[in-house]
């Protein structure tokens, strides 16, 4: 008995050993839970990338849920993500509003016009000070807020059709059976 | 060139040196020394998320630029370090501090390492106890294998 502890102590170690690479390769290391999920999303009211005398409010959007995408021109990832967005973002049945972070107004216009509009409304946040209240650190994120204004759901990386299907919808739908 | 000169150029030249290297990293207005040692303090103990591994106060990205201007601005408006660490956490998660608090989540990450000294313990103990009352040499001095 004594003569196979070594051998069970490596069987635990490799067993170990197992679990982190299989953690790893299913979950993103760099991806920080939001401590912000079913909370109020922070108050914001930033102008709209083709009208920056409106902005859009927490406040305006109150009532129905909405899809806040976080991009950026400058962003590898959101290239990635740009024509999943583009195949889907009408199918989902809400609100997407773009949100570009950090980014130069123009930079942004002639991204959208050269990779195609996926958003209903596009609103900007070029010095990145609200997307701190958000906990954004990086794009893409995507944030699902209730009609209440309650973030219900987080996204940190780029969409996929798997995440959409898997993830997303079905939180859409279940904010759809809560509503009256 | 006269010596004068040359000296005074020198000296010209450290002093712009120095400036330079302070304001590289940051310029930001410090009303004082003693408010600037604090912001470094306190950067040093949070996390920069895109970098991972890297704090606030060392960190070139972009992200971390902004962070540390909002630290800033905390500590302008009069907020204290346990106020602005808060401010953080209630945004990015206790991922943000470089020293975890101890709550539910991360007893075994405080405990864990003190669990298994004692379960250690705990093994040595039986086996030397073991092998005792068996009279047993506490380690074979001759098994026959040469090597």
């Amino acid at each position: 008995m004594s003569r196979l502890l070594p051998f069970f102590a490596f069987v635990l170690l490799a067993a170990l050993l197992g679990f982190g690479i299989w953690w790893n390769s299913s979950h993103d290391p760099t991806a920080v839970p939001s401590p912000l999920i079913n909370k109020p999303a922070p108050s914001f009211a930033l102008p709209m990338l083709d009208q920056p005398t409106h902005s859009v409010s927490k406040e305006s959007m109150l009532g129905k849920p909405y899809l806040v995408n976080v991009f950026a021109s400058w962003c590898f990832a959101c290239g990635e993500e740009h024509p999943v967005l583009m195949a889907e973002s009408k199918s989902l049945g809400i609100p997407v509003i773009g949100y570009d972070y950090k980014d130069d107004p123009n930079d942004a216009k002639a991204w959208l016009a050269q990779h195609g509009n996926p958003y209903d409304t596009v609103i900007t946040d070029e010095s990145g000070h609200t997307a701190i209240d958000f906990g954004v650190y990086g794009a893409p994120e995507t944030f699902l807020i209730d009609g209440k204004g309650v973030i219900r759901y987080k996204r940190i990386g780029p969409l996929t059709p798997d995440v959409i299907t898997q993830q997303l919808k079905p939180a859409i739908a279940a904010l759809e059976k809560e509503a009256p | 060139m006269s010596k004068a000169l040359r000296a005074w150029l020198l000296l010209m030249l450290i002093a712009f040196t120095a400036v330079v290297s302070a304001q590289a990293i940051d310029p930001l207005p410090f009303r004082d020394h003693a408010e600037e040692l604090r912001f470094q303090h306190l950067t040093s103990e949070l996390r920069c998320l895109v970098c991972q591994d890297e704090n606030l106060a060392d960190s070139n990205a972009d992200f971390a630029r902004d962070l540390r201007h909002k630290v800033f601005e905390l500590m302008q408006q009069g907020k204290s370090d346990a106020q602005i660490k808060q401010y953080l956490v209630d945004r990015y998660s206790d991922f943000v501090l470089y020293d975890p608090p101890l709550n539910i989540r991360t007893w075994l990450l405080w405990f864990g390492p003190l669990l298994i000294l004692i379960a250690g313990g705990f093994t040595v103990g039986y086996t030397i106890r073991k092998r005792s009352r068996a009279g047993t040499p506490a380690a074979p001095t001759d098994n026959g294998d040469d090597w």
